[in-house]
């Protein structure tokens, strides 16, 4: 069963209604969430959403609605209604809306899936859970806490250029979380990542990363920090794993060249961006060793599609060029209003939201080392890996990142296991002093990101691998 | 592009899902289900100019099934009668096949709603529609769009960005238990900048009524703190006295709400909270009110996801930390009642607190505010008055926690911070990192003085209100410059 009529007929009821443009989809996604706690399972969770969201253009007021009924009359209002919110745009005049060029396409697309996870049967997503809990606590957690979570979306897009694309997105993942509780503190450890592991995949994703077999270290490592020296205060040489340089990434590259934070779109709350599009092409974002690319055709990353919400085929490009900034997530109205030739970054959560520019895949190419030759080649230094907690600026220059776990490195070797690691830097600086870079890359999954009133979940990727960087400040302490 | 008058239509469908479970589960399994009508519209602008107005009308049916000591939870925004049908089918099937759930705690026994003539949103049928805006219901993108045109003049040629958003909602609960409860409620807010030089002020406000929110008069608030934020200087790192404006003192409250009154996290010790222990200054009480009250009607129904009643709750009083959130999983591990903070997450994520206020002084319950239209808020002028050398801080900024159980987080400034001599303003001050104890800065002998007034300010990323004074605070610890 195809949706393409309903979406059509939205289209073309806003186009009745005075619209010059108009793009309708709609999207039926089915997800399923379990989580477990100390061996019992905690919550089980299915939700069906199935709707329908139209955009239309009306001179330079762009106005959207959705409903839940798919039916071609409630399209066709929905249609209409888009229009006249655009119409009332125009109340505040703007600058005229233009977009880029496209091709009209029609094509179908679906991502890779080996094992359809609504396909495996409840009892083994639940009994996985249990024992990847009873691992951690019989490990000696506190409180141990694993989860998984599908995604199975189908969307179909029309636009009054003669798109007609649908397509069939499966994603999942999971995680486990070990927790320990001293004398005024906490500490806790993660496998594989902070909240997990999430790609565009099937279910063989989860059976890759073993949660069962993982869960016991991850104890062991939460309560040895409970007793672990802190992460001194000063500046040091930092060597970071990749989950948390993916996190790196994410804040102080992906939502900096994101097009309609440096327009000033977000500028009243996800914020702007540092980046002045004058200095596009020309601007050093770090060092030569840092190529950042913005790929969704990355095979199972969680930020991979085959189009994005505005039709725009999924293509590679790079953000950043042996360290100079050469690229912005854009869609198409961001790109013609910024005179660029290209989009291809735009998705919505859901029917219910209008699209917006989204990170994809935005990782850092690999380089020549490994982390065991980067390890060798430090004399004095921290290693820290896994995200705890992040903050950034509203230009995305001044972070502050904690980590999990970390460990000092004296004379090329790792030494004591370090408790509260925290560094904290501003954006290019940072970037600039990365000297060793390691080939080891993952792509890891970011399932929460936020972003846009009223708020939307986007699902990004960001292929990274471990990195060491001069001269950063770690330790800081409340 | 709201749609008021819908009362009764949730009830009907709950009830019709609560059928299907019997007809298809036996009599034995228990149900609850939720049926939730929201109509969303929002006006987005941006460089003056509105570039994104949105609008949205779905009904979402959400069933917790459990049967046979199993339980699953399943919804859809699929409401004919096979979706329904299709709904409860799928969730049976799931029980059927879950682990055993140790924790569940049952379902609510039928209790009457706990409304006060003061709740906005009790429904016809209950005859307590006092409060009730159908206004703001039935809003459409004109009248938003002109409180946008309103902030964007009274921004005097400023570059402005923000939103204004209208909200109705109108929801029922049943269960299998006999329980069956019904209200709406509407909201309105709005929340913008003003941009000047690279300097920002912002002004937000929560109202229950649109009419309440003069997109004129928070125009010119933004405006003036972004004209006097202009040419910062930058403040070495250390521990500064402070005044909080209400926006900061929101993030305070929201970050108590979400790790500090868990009832689930304190009953896990990962919480700072102990109960019965003078852990905030005595001048510090926090109450959540989902109800409201008649001077300050909050946005939000009279029962919770699990059809709880709602119901005032004091959390701390005159510095005491007297209680914590608890939906009835939480609640039943503590070994006590519900407070009516159950949602769809609170299970897993824990339940929280949605509508803390912190009293105002020297008048508990004083009328809510809007913050006033000068650089300073009005209520806190009496406060930085009182303030020999320190910062005056308006808004805080992507906040993280480091540590949950001493509460300790670190974020940015944003939107105005200035510096306080001999209670004058001297100087504006660039964006600073804090890293800062939220419980320890609301200790005992640190909170030097609380605002007259509570301005009533909507969540930045959800739909969370918080009624917030200003707050005069003995130390805040800046950990360094936003320049680095």
């Amino acid at each position: 069963m195809t949706h393409f009529d309903e979406a059509g007929a939205a289209v073309q009821a806003a186009l009745d209604a005075g619209a010059r443009y108009a793009d309708a989809r709609v999207m039926v996604r089915r997800s399923e969430t379990m989580s477990a706690r100390d061996g019992d399972v905690e919550d089980l969770g299915f939700d069906e959403s199935a709707g329908l969201g139209v955009r239309a253009l009306v001179g330079s007021g762009w106005g959207f609605y959705a409903v839940p009924d798919l039916t071609e009359p409630s399209a066709r209002a929905a249609g209409r209604r888009a229009a006249q919110i655009a119409a009332a745009s125009a109340a505040v005049p703007g600058l005229p809306a233009d977009l880029v060029p496209a091709r009209p396409v029609v094509a179908s697309w679906a991502s890779d899936c080996v094992i359809d996870p609504l396909g495996v049967p409840l009892s083994a997503k639940g009994d996985l859970l249990v024992r990847a809990t009873e691992a951690a606590k019989a490990a000696g957690a506190d409180v141990a806490e694993a989860n998984y979570a599908v995604w199975d979306t189908r969307k179909w897009f029309v636009s009054s250029e003669g798109h007609r694309i649908d397509q069939h997105i499966r994603e999942c993942g999971a995680g486990v979380t070990a927790i320990a509780i001293g004398d005024g503190e906490v500490q806790r450890r993660s496998w594989p990542s902070h909240r997990g592991q999430f790609g565009t995949r099937g279910w063989e994703l989860v059976d890759e990363i073993d949660l069962v077999g993982n869960a016991p270290r991850m104890a062991e490592e939460a309560r040895a920090l409970l007793t672990a020296p802190l992460c001194p205060s000063g500046e040091t040489t930092l060597v970071l794993g990749g989950e948390q340089l993916a996190l790196q990434i994410h804040e102080s590259v992906g939502h900096a060249i994101e097009l309609d934070r440096i327009l000033g779109w977000e500028a009243a709350f996800a914020g702007t961006s540092w980046l002045d599009l004058s200095r596009l092409g020309s601007l050093r974002y770090g060092s030569e060793l840092m190529n950042i690319t913005i790929d969704p055709t990355f095979p199972g990353a969680l930020g991979s599609f085959g189009f994005d919400d505005e039709g725009t085929p999924a293509t590679k490009r790079h953000a950043v060029r042996d360290g100079l900034w050469v690229g912005v997530l854009a869609g198409r109205d961001s790109a013609a209003i910024a005179g660029l030739d290209y989009a291809g970054s735009v998705r919505s959560d859901g029917w219910s939201r209008l699209p917006m520019v989204r990170m994809t895949n935005v990782g850092l190419e690999p380089g020549p080392h490994t982390l065991e030759e980067i390890i060798a080649a430090t004399d004095d230094g921290v290693f820290m890996d896994v995200n705890r907690s992040w903050s950034i600026d509203d230009r995305r220059l001044n972070f502050q990142f904690g980590c999990e776990i970390g460990y000092e490195i004296k004379n090329g070797k790792l030494g004591r296991m370090l408790r509260n690691p925290t560094y904290t830097g501003i954006g290019p600086r940072f970037w600039q002093s990365m000297d060793m870079l390691s080939g080891e890359t993952i792509a890891w999954g970011t399932p929460n990101c936020g972003k846009g009133q009223p708020g939307q979940i986007g699902h990004t990727g960001h292929p990274a691998a471990p990195a060491r960087f001069t001269d950063v400040r770690v330790g800081v302490r409340g | 592009m709201s749609e008021g008058g819908r009362a009764g239509a949730e009830l009907e469908l709950a009830a019709r899902v609560i059928e299907i479970v019997r007809e298809l589960g036996g009599r034995s399994a228990e149900a609850e289900v939720n049926v939730r009508h929201d109509a969303e519209a929002l006006t987005r602008f941006a460089n003056s100019t509105i570039h994104q107005n949105v609008a949205s009308a779905t009904t979402g049916v959400r069933l917790r099934l459990h049967a046979e000591g199993r339980s699953a939870g399943g919804s859809t925004t699929v409401t004919s009668a096979d979706g329904l049908r299709t709904l409860v089918e799928r969730t049976l099937a799931a029980v059927r096949v879950s682990p055993v759930d140790r924790s569940w705690p049952g379902l609510a026994p039928p209790a009457p709603l706990r409304l006060s003539a003061g709740h906005p949103g009790s429904g016809e049928r209950s005859g307590l529609a006092f409060g009730f805006d159908e206004a703001t219901a039935r809003a459409d993108p004109a009248e938003r769009a002109e409180r946008v045109g309103d902030f964007v003049r009274a921004a005097g040629g400023l570059e402005t960005a923000g939103y204004c958003r209208t909200v109705y909602v109108s929801a029922a609960f049943a269960n299998s238990a006999g329980q069956a409860v019904e209200g709406r409620t509407a909201e309105a807010a709005m929340d913008g900048i003003a941009r000047c030089e690279g300097a920002d002020g912002v002004a937000r406000l929560a109202a229950a009524r649109l009419a309440d929110l003069d997109g004129a008069v928070l125009g010119a608030r933004a405006a003036a703190k972004a004209r006097a934020a202009r040419g910062p200087v930058e403040l070495p790192p250390g521990h500064y006295e402070v005044v909080l404006e209400p926006d900061a003192v929101r993030d305070l409250l929201e970050n108590f709400a979400v790790f500090g009154f868990d009832g689930k996290a304190h009953h896990q010790q990962q919480s700072f909270a102990e109960l019965g222990r003078e852990q905030f200054d005595p001048s510090v009480t926090i109450v959540d009110e989902p109800l409201g009250s008649r001077a300050e009607p909050a946005a939000d129904l009279p029962f919770d996801d699990e059809g709880t009643p709602r119901r005032a709750l004091v959390l701390v009083r005159d510095g005491v930390t007297t209680a914590v959130t608890h939906d009835r999983t939480s609640a039943a591990l503590a070994g006590t009642a519900s407070t009516g903070h159950a949602s769809a997450v609170s299970r897993s994520w824990g339940p929280k607190a949605t509508h803390l206020r912190l009293e105002a002084a020297p008048l508990p319950g004083s009328a809510p505010g809007a913050g006033g239209t000068g650089v300073i808020a009005d209520s806190a002028r009496p406060l930085v008055a009182g303030m020999r050398r320190g910062l005056l801080i308006t808004d805080l900024w992507y906040t993280r926690v480091l540590d949950p159980k001493a509460l300790v987080i670190t974020g940015l400034t944003r939107n105005g911070v200035w510096l306080v001599e001999d209670g004058e303003v001297t100087s504006a001050v660039s964006n600073v990192r804090f890293t800062q104890s939220y419980p320890r800065a609301l200790g005992p002998g640190r909170v030097l003085g609380i605002g007259a007034e509570t301005v009533l300010l909507p969540e930045s990323w959800g739909r969370a209100r918080y009624a917030a004074p200003a707050l005069h605070l003995a130390e805040w610890n800046v950990t360094g410059n936003a320049s680095g």
